[in-house]
């Protein structure tokens, strides 16, 4: 398209128009204003306005205590809450030097990857709606319910889970956990499935998608692109698999790679990556253990609450855990913990000078690096291109703008 | 002039215009369900008049009611005579079109023969062509008037997807028209009764298959509904009616669904027989097979009503499916496919179909 723009002869002298296109616009979600010139159906230029949704997260975790922190980290990804949640909390043991009992660890592999899912279909969902197919949107709403409502049973919330804390979780998840999710597997894949069909082999879809927003290997990793854009632009580059956490080793699972790093070998990749989530879920859930799902250390952990009101050194452990100026006492030190959130790689840099709150964290969110090179992707394309590649990008506010 | 033939009129008129603007109205409350059975969902069902729902039928008299007494925004920036006529100059043309649409079969009262046509004019198609060609003023003018960037591009879209279309949609029924030998559509419906060898009725999409698949994408295109739905893509350009509000951009929705009822008419008047019923003959049933079933005149007139009506009923519920089932096209693709597949299928149809009339008439 864009040579076709450089090629071609003007007959008649045309300005171009300037469009703003958001940040009240359909398309936008409200948080990012494309600023395009247009010549015709045709950006020429097109610049992306960011941070509508600064909430200040650093510095607002900075002034509260280690799992104060947490509430926090829901409200970057809010669609994959979870992972969030748990890149933190890794990063912050990280720092204490602390592992959790297996039975935590499986049970928040088996939860960031059912948040993937869920973060996935939501994208896909997104793309495909906002191409003009309601009806396949609305289906992947239905499979993200099944998903949250297993989110709901673990945690009591859907959106905003805050699930996990420094050295554990809030609570083991319920007696029929297993069961609800082994139920509610296939209903998802069903779903995944149905999704497929409408749209994987659509022609329109196809012609919407393909060649629409490329990023070559080269121009990927020059963004610093991670997560299924980079995947899709044909390098294997997981975090799970590269520098594994939580116990991601243990588990079985393909890396999707694309071809091209257009709109529809994105697409493909989530497609792809749900399946491989799922498929680790139903490991996990062979394998998970009983016992503790948190660190029995009584430095971070909170006791059992019939410890606090039954017993003088529960309560004293309640106290120095949860009071200002007391709480978690983390070493001095500086880490950096990544974990594959469903945009890419989630990275958490944390300096503590000891104390109960950190000093300075930083997160480098996957959105920010994909969202930078939407100027890139978008410039030469269609008005009409603008739309899915920047649905193809999954951008979330919350952790684009933090 | 005579009495009758103005009473004729008359009634006629408020007929069609009653069957059409109620048609629209149910297609509002259609398009709501069928979208909410395609996902899994309820659909509207909440209006009600003294607590009676019946399965959300209200729904239509509730969006009327909201659309009245929204607030009707008129843009300071913009032109605001042409703003105000805009939906008028969509809606008025489209409802003209209805008045060489036939009804039903003819109708035999009082020894005169009334036709079901408001005006049973001899140029019937070309009036159709020329004020649906008006039509696409509407939507332009609309988008110009708000002075809005979104209204523009989707102004600009408009004429040049429904220019286009149009040009398919008239070659995809030239067929036919050279086939009939004539424009009037109560006598094309005529020339499609009757049987090929006796039981394949006559009807004009089995001699002009190609011509009726043409027809269909070129008519939704004109419909401007998915996948065609570009001058009013929500999620990109908001549409050219983004600054209408109120009863105005109601008037633009209602004219789709108008549209959409018209389109219906015309495909089953050119390709599916109208009224004709196969082997329904004015005696009743005759079957290929021998028998017959013999029906008092009213019978066969009532079933040939409910025949054509079926036929128009089950046309927009399949447009409804199309549209709850696609995604929307690129603006260069939509003109790709309407310049470089359907234009020239048109003409091989149009090439054929001329042969095959020079060799067999």
């Amino acid at each position: 398209m864009a040579k076709e723009y450089e090629n071609r002869e003007l007959i008649l002298p045309t300005k171009n128009m300037a469009l703003a296109m958001g940040p009240s616009h359909p398309a936008m979600h409200g948080i990012v204003r494309v600023n395009a010139k247009l010549d015709g159906e045709i950006v020429v230029e097109g610049s992306v306005d960011i941070g509508y949704l600064h909430r200040g997260f650093e510095k607002s975790v900075e002034n509260h205590t280690w799992n104060q922190g947490i509430i926090y980290t829901d409200r970057l990804n809010y669609v994959s809450a979870m992972m969030n949640n748990v890149g933190y909390c890794l990063a912050v043991e990280k720092l204490l030097d602390i592992e959790l009992p297996p039975r935590g660890t499986f049970l928040r592999v088996i939860m960031s990857e059912l948040s993937r899912v869920a973060d996935h279909l939501t994208c896909v969902a997104a793309q495909v709606m906002e191409t003009g197919a309601m009806t396949a949107f609305l289906y992947a709403m239905k499979a993200r319910e099944y998903v949250w409502e297993i989110v709901e049973m673990a945690c009591g919330a859907r959106v905003t889970t805050n699930w996990t804390r420094v050295g554990g979780l809030m609570a083991d998840v319920p007696g029929d956990f297993v069961d609800a999710v082994r139920e509610r597997i296939p209903l998802v894949r069903d779903v995944i499935d149905e999704l497929d069909k409408l749209v994987t082999k659509n022609r329109i879809f196809g012609d919407r998608y393909r060649d629409v927003g490329v990023m070559t290997k080269d121009e990927a990793i020059a963004w610093g692109f991670t997560g299924p854009c980079i995947r899709a632009s044909g390098i294997p580059f997981d975090v799970r698999r590269d520098t594994p956490y939580l116990n991601y080793d243990a588990f079985d699972f393909e890396i999707p790679v694309g071809t091209n790093g257009d709109v529809f070998d994105r697409y493909l990749v989530r497609m792809f990556e749900m399946e491989q989530s799922i498929l680790i879920v139903e490991q996990a859930l062979a394998k998970l253990p009983d016992g503790p799902v948190s660190v029995d250390n009584k430095m971070v952990t909170l006791p059992e609450k019939a410890d606090v009101y039954g017993s003088i050194e529960g309560l004293i452990n309640q106290f120095k855990l949860i009071m200002d100026g007391h709480g978690i006492q983390v070493p001095p030190g500086e880490i950096y913990q990544a974990v594959e959130a469903a945009n890419g790689e989630l990275g958490f840099y944390i300096i503590s000078t000891g104390g109960d709150t950190p000093y300075k964290c930083r997160c480098r969110p996957p959105s920010f690096a994909l969202t930078a090179a939407l100027e890139k992707m978008i410039t030469g394309q269609m008005i009409a291109d603008v739309i899915p590649i920047f649905g193809s990008v999954n951008m979330i506010g919350g952790e684009l703008d933090r | 002039m005579d009495t009758f033939f103005l009473i004729e009129s008359v009634v006629k008129i408020f007929t069609m215009i009653a069957a059409v603007m109620g048609l629209a109205t149910i297609l509002t409350w259609v398009e709501r369900k069928q979208s909410a059975v395609m996902q899994d969902r309820i659909g509207a069902n909440r209006a009600d008049i003294f607590g009676i729902r019946i399965i959300g039928l209200f729904q239509p008299f509730a969006d009327a009611i909201k659309m009245i007494t929204k607030e009707d925004y008129i843009p300071p920036f913009g032109n605001k005579v042409l703003h105000m006529i805009a939906p008028a100059i969509a809606y008025i043309p489209v409802m003209l079109l209805f008045a060489v649409i036939p009804m039903g079969p003819p109708l035999e009262i009082g020894g005169r023969i009334v036709n079901t046509q408001i005006a049973n004019i001899d140029i019937g198609l070309l009036f159709i062509f020329a004020f649906g060609g008006i039509a696409v003023y509407g939507a332009v003018i609309g988008g110009w008037a708000s002075n809005n960037k979104y209204a523009l591009i989707a102004a600009i879209r408009t004429s040049a997807q429904m220019i286009s279309y149009e040009v398919c949609l008239g070659l995809s029924l030239i067929g036919a028209i050279m086939i009939y030998g004539t424009v009037d559509l109560s006598q094309m419906i005529a020339e499609q009764s009757g049987h090929w060898f006796g039981w394949i009725p006559r009807w004009g999409i089995f001699i002009q298959p190609l011509g009726a698949l043409l027809f269909i994408p070129a008519a939704i295109a004109e419909n401007k509904r998915i996948p065609f739905d570009l001058p009013e893509a929500e999620s990109e350009i908001i549409g050219y009616y983004t600054e209408y509000s109120g009863l105005k951009g109601g008037l633009f929705m209602m004219t789709e669904f108008i549209e959409m009822v018209l389109i219906s008419a015309l495909f089953s008047v050119i390709f599916l027989g109208g009224w004709n019923v196969p082997w329904l003959e004015y005696n009743g049933f005759n079957f290929p097979w021998g028998g017959t079933w013999t029906l008092n005149i009213w019978v066969v007139k009532g079933m040939q009503f409910g025949a054509y009506f079926l036929k128009v009923a089950v046309l927009i519920y399949f447009f409804t499916l199309v549209r709850w089932t696609l995604p929307r096209f690129r603006y260069d693709q939509v003109m790709r496919l309407g310049w470089r597949y359907l234009f020239p299928l048109a003409l091989i149809n149009l090439l054929i179909t001329g042969i095959a009339v020079v060799l067999f008439a």
